[in-house]
């Protein structure tokens, strides 16, 4: 309660998503109305329309957070599918473990859904024809894709969250993803949990702007999606 | 192209560029810092830190000790990795040797990257402190006796320091919150520590040390019959409430509470961290 009342100062020196600011007041207004709920994130505020360019992400801070749910539900039916299929050769740790993931991203995609309310984009259809998944280097290379995209994208739209309560969500969020990418990494090759393909020559992870993740999440999508209101 | 190049070139488009660098009078003490102190890795992001306060973006002390407190467990992480890559007989050659080898590197890649930044803008890097990696506030007699001894113990105290870095790093993204590069920064280096910390834990369940996932499950520590200090690291983590919503069976689906507190990693305050490190630093 304290950050929010926290965020209506800082309302005036907004980031630059091409918004009103009298949109962001009228947000922050039902920001407050919804507190008293209890809920942090349920807003009827701000209804998006999906026009012809696809899937709209809505602004502010809800662009971020959908730009997240879309790729927790990219993650959550990749991981769904592959422990309903199993590739050949999958050994029971594998298998516990990969169902561990596929939970958690579960539980990130339905904490997006929960946490945007009627916010919320649409439910993304999947395109997973160039995945092999009796195969296991086609999985896994698969996720260990799906894992470091996931790392680079928070770590790339952290600095386009003006709230600190969704900045710290999705803190939680990254360490697990990047939990996941070295554990995925090691089953492809031990000891590449944290490479030169991924940290650079200051020992920095990787960054992504949220227009190239969506660019390169695109590929697994059937579901078309507008870009035009993230960070570019 | 080199710096006086930049500059120039970004002359063009703001004529004052040189009075927004030299009223702040850092920017020259940076340089000459930095000549003496960077690694070329770090230039570009040097730079940019040094642009994003010419152009009067606030770099608060709030950020300053941000980074100052990073640096110090930067230390604490690479000069423990340094000592334990140096040690005989502790850490099998082969595959464990190359993954701590280049946990080490990455950590000495962080303090170096952190006092380049900090320099930049315009702060004065903490120095290293002296370390007692045992626990023992300086008696080198603390319940991590045989930290550089025990392969066992090296692994349990590696885990303890990676997942505090990542928890700590956490806890501090909210006072960089709009800080657009730094904040970014603070964010790859904190995924880096969580990649480290799956590793870590893969490496002790691989040798029986302790039951643990690259995750973390509950508030379990994992490690064997753990102390308070180690208790500490992972209190909290327990947590499968977020923002106000129950992660448990959410939407209708199966997760289990072990699941739930999984899928989310939780923070600690800055006075959390220094006092779980605090047995560590003499």
């Amino acid at each position: 309660m304290k950050l929010l009342e926290k965020k209506e100062t800082d309302v005036s020196d907004n980031f630059d998503f091409h918004q009103k600011k009298l949109h962001r007041r009228s947000f922050m207004r039902y920001t407050g109305a919804a507190l008293a709920t209890g809920s942090l994130f349920a807003l009827s505020a701000c209804k998006k329309d999906n026009n012809t360019g696809g899937v709209s992400f809505g602004s502010g801070d809800f662009a971020i957070l959908n730009f997240a749910y879309a790729l927790e539900q990219l993650e959550a039916a990749f991981y769904i599918k592959l422990i309903d299929n199993p590739y050949s050769g999958m050994s029971a740790a594998e298998k516990s473990l990969l169902t561990d993931v596929r939970d958690h991203e579960i539980a990130h995609r339905e904490f997006f859904k929960a946490a945007l309310g009627s916010n919320a984009i649409q439910d993304l259809e999947v395109n997973f024809t160039s995945i092999d998944f009796t195969k296991r280097d086609s999985v896994l290379n698969t996720a260990k894709a799906f894992e470091d995209l996931g790392v680079s994208a928070y770590n790339g739209a952290g600095r386009y969250i003006s709230d600190v309560n969704y900045l710290a969500v999705a803190g939680k969020i990254v360490s697990v993803e990047a939990r996941h990418a070295a554990y995925i990494r090691d089953l492809l090759s031990n000891g590449s949990f944290a490479d030169s393909s991924v940290l650079n020559a200051n020992g920095l992870d990787t960054s992504r702007k949220p227009s190239a993740v969506i660019s390169i999440a695109s590929a697994y999508l059937t579901t078309k999606l507008d870009a035009s209101t993230l960070p570019a | 192209m080199n710096i006086l190049e930049i500059i120039s070139s970004v002359e063009e488009h703001d004529a004052d560029i040189m009075g927004r660098l030299d009223s702040r009078r850092w920017a020259m003490r940076s340089f000459a810092n930095l000549g003496k102190k960077i690694t070329f890795a770090s230039l570009p992001f040097a730079l940019s830190a040094m642009f994003q306060k010419a152009y009067g973006q606030t770099t608060t002390p709030a950020v300053l000790d941000v980074f100052n407190f990073a640096l110090t467990l930067e230390y604490l992480e690479y000069r423990f990795y340094q000592k334990a890559v140096d040690a005989s007989n502790l850490i099998p050659t082969g595959a464990p040797l190359t993954a701590i080898t280049s946990i080490r590197n990455n950590e000495l890649a962080h303090v170096n990257f952190l006092k380049t930044t900090i320099t930049a803008l315009g702060g004065t890097p903490v120095a290293e402190p002296v370390f007692d990696f045992t626990g023992g506030n300086g008696s080198g007699n603390g319940p991590f006796k045989a930290v550089f001894t025990s392969y066992e113990t090296f692994l349990a105290v590696a885990q303890v320091f990676e997942d505090t870095g990542v928890r700590a790093y956490k806890g501090q993204a909210g006072n960089l919150v709009k800080q657009g590069d730094l904040l970014e920064a603070a964010l790859n280096i904190h995924s880096v520590e969580a990649r480290h910390a799956s590793h870590i834990r893969q490496m002790r369940k691989f040798n029986n040390f302790g039951d643990v996932k690259p995750w973390i499950t509950g508030k379990d520590p994992g490690v064997g019959a753990a102390n308070a200090l180690v208790q500490a690291v992972y209190d909290g983590e327990e947590t499968t409430t977020q923002a106000g919503v129950a992660i448990v069976n959410i939407g209708g689906k199966t997760i289990s509470a072990n699941a739930a507190s999984e899928s989310f990693d939780e923070p600690l305050t800055k006075t959390q961290v220094l006092a779980i490190v605090d047995p560590f630093i003499v």
